[in-house]
């Protein structure tokens, strides 16, 4: 057996190992409970199921442009990913549209609470000054 | 009267007088501004000739004009570097994040595909020790990509993060996303804090 042939047969295992994380990543969209189980799924398995179809990629390609191509997509999968699933997460989190009865804990909901009344005080209190300002 | 923070960061009262002189430093000169955004600029140039897949001189001047624009017309605060990186422990800290991030996703995909539907899941806040917004913002990017846990919310002001955290079932997997939290800013910490990060690690 040749080196090309173990070279295939790698990328070829990790294009099945791929597809499989993309398709449980997809499962998991479907089979968690809430918002915010499923962004679970859309980050962890989906990003490394991207990694392991990229170095696929790179080893039947092994060609420094593809390379150089390649690295961009990993790198803002790595970075950006989580930076949707966070921005998906506050918006679900914060129109409730997530269900309160699967969370052990919750140090959230408090913190929201205390923010959202520190605020309306803060605006209460400029209310007010504005007022004494002009009487 | 907008809350102009935005909804997490509306804590008008918390901790300002103290965080003031860290999170706002003097308002830097125009040459100074310019020395920060040079980082960005190459980045920008090299992302550019990256996407084409090659290397010439055409390439580098059609990605120096973009890059001008692009930092012209999306103009984002400049970043506060700490002067101080360590290889070693980056390159330590991306082994154990591949090592993580393929134990996280093999887990996740079992959680999908076997486990049961109604687990229960917590909303952890974590204090970290960093007053530095990129070990913060890489911390979170971290632990979305790790075991159990992704960032949902971040007090910016605090350097507080609240993870999100699947199938935690009591106390000792809550306390475990706390540990890995803190574990993640130290690496991180040491690779590239600042001295005073490394020193609040300690």
């Amino acid at each position: 057996m040749s080196l090309d042939d173990v070279l295939d047969i790698i990328s070829a295992l990790l294009v099945l190992v791929g597809a499989f994380l993309t398709l449980a990543a997809g499962v998991g969209l479907v089979r968690f409970p809430d918002a915010l189980a499923r962004l679970h799924a859309a980050t962890k398995p989906q990003v490394l199921g991207l990694i392991a179809i990229v170095i696929a990629v790179a080893i039947e390609a092994r060609s420094w442009q593809v390379l150089l191509t390649l690295i961009p997509v990993l790198l803002f999968q790595v970075l950006l990913a989580p930076i949707a699933a966070q921005m998906v997460g506050r918006a679900a989190y914060r129109t409730d549209n997530y269900r309160a009865d699967l969370s052990l804990v919750d140090d959230l909901a408090a913190d929201v609470e205390r923010a959202t009344s520190d605020a309306e005080r803060a605006n209460v209190d400029t209310d007010r000054t504005d007022r004494d300002d002009r009487a | 009267m907008s809350d102009g923070n935005g909804n997490g960061n509306g804590t008008v009262a918390v901790g300002s007088a103290v965080d003031a002189g860290d999170l706002h430093p003097s308002v830097p000169s125009d040459r100074r501004t310019y020395w920060e955004q040079a980082p960005l600029f190459v980045v920008l140039v090299i992302l550019w000739m990256l996407l084409w897949g090659n290397i010439s001189w055409l390439n580098l001047a059609t990605g120096a004009v973009l890059a001008v624009v692009v930092m012209r017309f999306f103009y984002l605060p400049p970043i506060q570097l700490s002067g101080r990186t360590n290889p070693l422990w980056f390159v330590a800290f991306l082994g154990q994040f591949l090592f993580e991030l393929t134990i996280a996703s093999f887990q996740v995909a079992a959680q999908a595909l076997l486990g049961r539907r109604d687990v229960k899941n917590s909303i952890i806040a974590v204090q970290l020790r960093t007053r530095s917004d990129i070990v913060l913002t890489l911390t979170a990017i971290a632990m979305s990509l790790m075991p159990g846990s992704y960032a949902l919310d971040v007090d910016r002001r605090r350097s507080i993060i609240y993870f999100h955290a699947l199938n935690t079932r009591d106390a000792d997997g809550v306390q475990a996303v706390r540990d890995a939290a803190l574990k993640t800013e130290r690496m991180l910490v040491r690779a590239f804090g600042s001295s005073a990060d490394l020193r609040s690690i300690r």
